[in-house]
């Protein structure tokens, strides 16, 4: 294949994983110095971005069109490994607001971490990270995706522990990977199952991909293989496990909290735009196999439903302002859930519409709300706790407008981006299950009313922290703003709305019910009412305590505790981790038998070979034998070789006597 | 008493048997090669006595292969006395018993 044929449908969009590799193996070789290093990652990103851009215009229109290049990476025993790349508005809108949002970040980072002598190591990370985000939105192979998503898990790794001489943030870098690492070895089952069902690793290749009609109906027609699931439904069970791993889905949740204990910019990236994306991305990219069977479809929306609600209730009892968000991704994650999973049951494939339109709208916000947060902590001197805060929206207008831009759009309120998104999920649970609207609804409520929560103590009263509070840098304020405008801005598109909705899934998607939008104006306005209601004339401050604390002082605690999670793990896990150390250990004592016993008996064997044949056998009677048998035998000679002439004479004549006497013996 | 050949073959085994026992048990080199000469003299009788009482005594065999025999048996007693004074002049003795160097 030809890396440099542009004039190829789809050939080209391998480098818009590549740009951000050269740069990473750039930096990783060469290590030139930290503003170098951030030139050289933002140019790549920038050409990422253009190509991106590109990828979006293309398929802007063309919605249903799905193009593909694949060529065959290795050949073994038989079977050929096909990789390939493919665009579809998937594709192009994923590509465009992952280089979009990454490149501001980027931009972002060059100031947030100009004063870290590691600068250029973390652009590199950085840079490494887009290669994994960027190369599975185009992989058009489960493997290839499959190996992105690995390059993501392990730059988040990196990037996570990148400040690892903090004791938490090395613990933290360790929990996200093998947590990850969990849900990753179900995607690996799910891929592998399905290249053992198909024969092919190729999502889309003229009609005999995975996800193609032909092998989509094949793979359904097999009733009952899995929890009276069939195949489609039984691989789609394993790769939503990857999805739940990497998007912090109830069960394998606990990761994605501690890992704000990386700089800020990673948080906004990781948790924001990309890596949690990820798994939402895998679910609306295999979307075909979860619709293939409806059972799918109802775990999934359970799963994000219980996800969103328990998120959304522990981000209410928590004090630190990046830890507030990271529940709060959580929790917007598992509403995207609902939205593909309560989607895909109302609308069949227009489900993928609907959850990844929430999760572009929430990339542009949550992106600015991190990035707001950081730009808030690092001007009251690195405090992060929100208690130790306030009165600081007198002193960051820029910052604090545009954290409250993001603030709104994530409470959906009426005519932002958030509000738009988070509607349609709403419509669709309303058609699709019951109890789950309700869920949902009352996760959006709790929302809204912990962003109003944080806000009060973040932007009201007097400033309670150490030093003065200041205004950051341009350089900082700029991506900010920007995202700002697109956080609010997305919902202005109103009339191009239901356009981007049919342009996601390529079909078309119309959902309205006045009752549920009536229901989603109360919740969006009552929950930020309900907020300023309870916190906006409080005292706050480290020593007050928490309004809702005075009320419900249990229930708050256990809120406070994030209701136990990491608790049950290491009650459940870690004690089942203990157990089998102890049974290892036990084993090993036997194996140690064992191989001493061994050891013993080969030894036994040895010397028995050593003294018996070899010593006794080879030397002694062969070898060592002969040789005293000879000299033995010459020790009689000898005495004949003696040198006296008439000696030899007279054995000469004894022996000439004997031939005649035995001459005349045999021969009468 | 009329002398036959058996008379003429002991006393060719007796001289024989003389010079046999001489050559193996005296000391002397040049007694040992006189005995030598003995057997050889044992055999030319012999030969002499074999021809003298054979089928056709006027063909002269018998003498020409004993001057034969006696020309080689000077021969060789020449070649004998010159080994016995080169062994005088090496080692100072003719006493076989102290000339052991043949089994090195």
């Amino acid at each position: 294949m030809n890396l440099f044929n542009f004039t190829d449908s789809v050939g080209w969009l391998m480098w818009v994983p590549i740009c951000p590799l050269i740069a990473g193996v750039f930096l990783a070789l060469l290590k030139p110095s930290g503003r170098v290093s951030a030139f050289v990652a933002i140019a790549a990103l920038a050409v990422s971005l253009i190509l991106s851009l590109k990828a979006f215009a293309m398929t802007w229109g063309h919605e249903a069109q799905i193009e593909t290049h694949n060529f065959t990476w290795m050949h073994i025993g038989g079977v050929d490994l096909e990789f390939g790349m493919v665009l579809n508005a998937l594709t192009g809108s994923m590509l465009a607001m992952v280089s979009l949002i990454g490149l501001l970040i980027f931009i972002y980072s060059w100031s947030y971490m100009s004063h870290d002598d590691r600068m250029g190591r973390f652009f590199c990370y950085l840079s490494i990270f887009m290669v994994g985000m960027l190369g599975l939105v185009v992989a058009n192979s489960l493997l290839l995706f499959f190996m992105f998503w690995e390059i993501v898990g392990l730059a988040s790794y990196l990037l996570i522990g990148f400040w690892f001489q903090k004791p938490s943030a090395a613990a933290a870098a360790k929990k996200a990977f093998i947590t990850t690492r969990i849900g990753d070895l179900g995607f690996l089952i799910g891929l592998l199952w399905a290249f053992k069902a198909t024969g092919t690793f190729l999502l889309f290749d003229n009609g005999s991909g995975i996800l193609e009609t032909t092998q989509i109906a094949a793979l359904a027609a097999s009733e009952n293989v899995m929890f009276g699931m069939n195949t489609a439904g039984a691989i789609a069970l394993f790769l939503f496990i990857g999805a739940i791993g990497k998007s912090g889905q109830l069960p394998l949740h606990v990761w994605l909290p501690d890992a704000m204990e990386g700089p800020t910019p990673v948080s906004a990236l990781i948790h924001a735009a990309t890596m949690v994306a990820a798994g939402v991305f895998l679910v609306a990219r295999a979307f075909p196999l979860f619709i293939a069977d409806l059972a799918m479809l109802e775990v999934v929306a359970w799963f994000g439903a219980f996800t969103t609600l328990f998120a959304a209730l522990v981000a209410v009892g928590q004090y630190d302002i990046k830890r507030i968000l990271a529940y709060s991704t959580v929790s917007q994650l598992g509403l995207m859930m609902v939205g593909l999973g309560a989607g895909g049951l109302a609308l069949k494939e227009g489900g993928i519409s609907i959850g990844m339109f929430h999760l572009l709208t929430h990339a542009f916000f949550k992106a600015l709300l991190f990035l707001g947060a950081g730009s808030i902590i690092h001007g009251c001197n690195d405090e992060q706790d929100v208690r130790l805060m306030g009165g600081v929206f007198s002193k960051m207008k820029i910052s604090s407008i545009a954290y409250l831009a993001g603030t709104i759009a994530l409470c959906a309120f009426p005519f932002t981006s958030g509000y738009f998104s988070k509607d349609q999920i709403l419509l669709s649970a309303w058609t699709a299950s019951g109890p789950i609207f309700w869920i949902s609804a009352i996760a959006s409520l709790l929302t809204a009313f912990y962003m109003t929560r944080q806000c009060c103590y973040v932007f009201l009263g007097k400033y309670r922290g150490k030093g003065h509070v200041h205004e950051s840098s341009p350089i900082m304020t700029v991506p900010l703003v920007i995202l700002a405008v697109f956080a609010v801005a997305l919902g202005y598109v109103s009339e191009h709305f239901y356009h981007i909705l049919d342009y996601l899934s390529g079909v078309h998607v119309h959902q309205h019910e006045s009752i549920v939008v009536i229901i989603s104006w109360i919740i969006a306005l009552g929950g930020i009412g309900l907020g300023l209601l309870v916190y906006a004339r409080a005292k706050l401050g480290i020593d007050e305590t928490d309004p809702v604390k005075k009320v419900f002082p249990v229930p708050y605690r256990w809120l406070e505790n994030r209701l136990y999670a990491d608790e049950f793990y290491e009650a459940t896990a870690f004690k089942l981790w203990d157990v089998l150390a102890i049974l290892i250990t036990v084993l090993e004592a036997i194996m140690n038998q064992l191989v001493d016993f061994v050891t013993v008996v080969v030894r036994n064997i040895g010397s028995f070979f050593l003294n018996t044949i070899d010593k006794r056998v080879i030397d002694e009677v062969s070898f060592d034998g002969t040789c005293s048998r000879i000299y033995n035998s010459s020790q009689i000679n000898k005495l004949i070789q003696n040198g006296f002439l008439q000696g030899y004479l007279r054995l000469l004549t004894g022996g000439a006597v004997l031939i005649g006497i035995l001459l005349i013996v045999f021969t009468r | 008493m009329e002398i036959t050949l058996n008379h003429y073959l002991i006393l060719s085994a007796v001289l024989f048997t003389i010079g046999l026992i001489g050559a193996l048990t005296r000391r002397h080199i040049i007694i040992m090669l006189v005995c030598l000469e003995i057997m050889l003299n044992a055999a030319n009788l012999n030969l002499i006595a074999f021809w003298h009482f054979g089928p056709n005594p006027i063909l002269l065999h018998g003498p020409l292969f004993t001057l034969f025999t006696i020309a080689i048996a000077a021969t060789e007693a020449a070649l004998g006395l010159a080994l016995v004074l080169a062994i005088y002049r090496h080692f100072k003795t003719v006493d076989l018993e102290q000339v052991q160097d043949l089994k090195e």
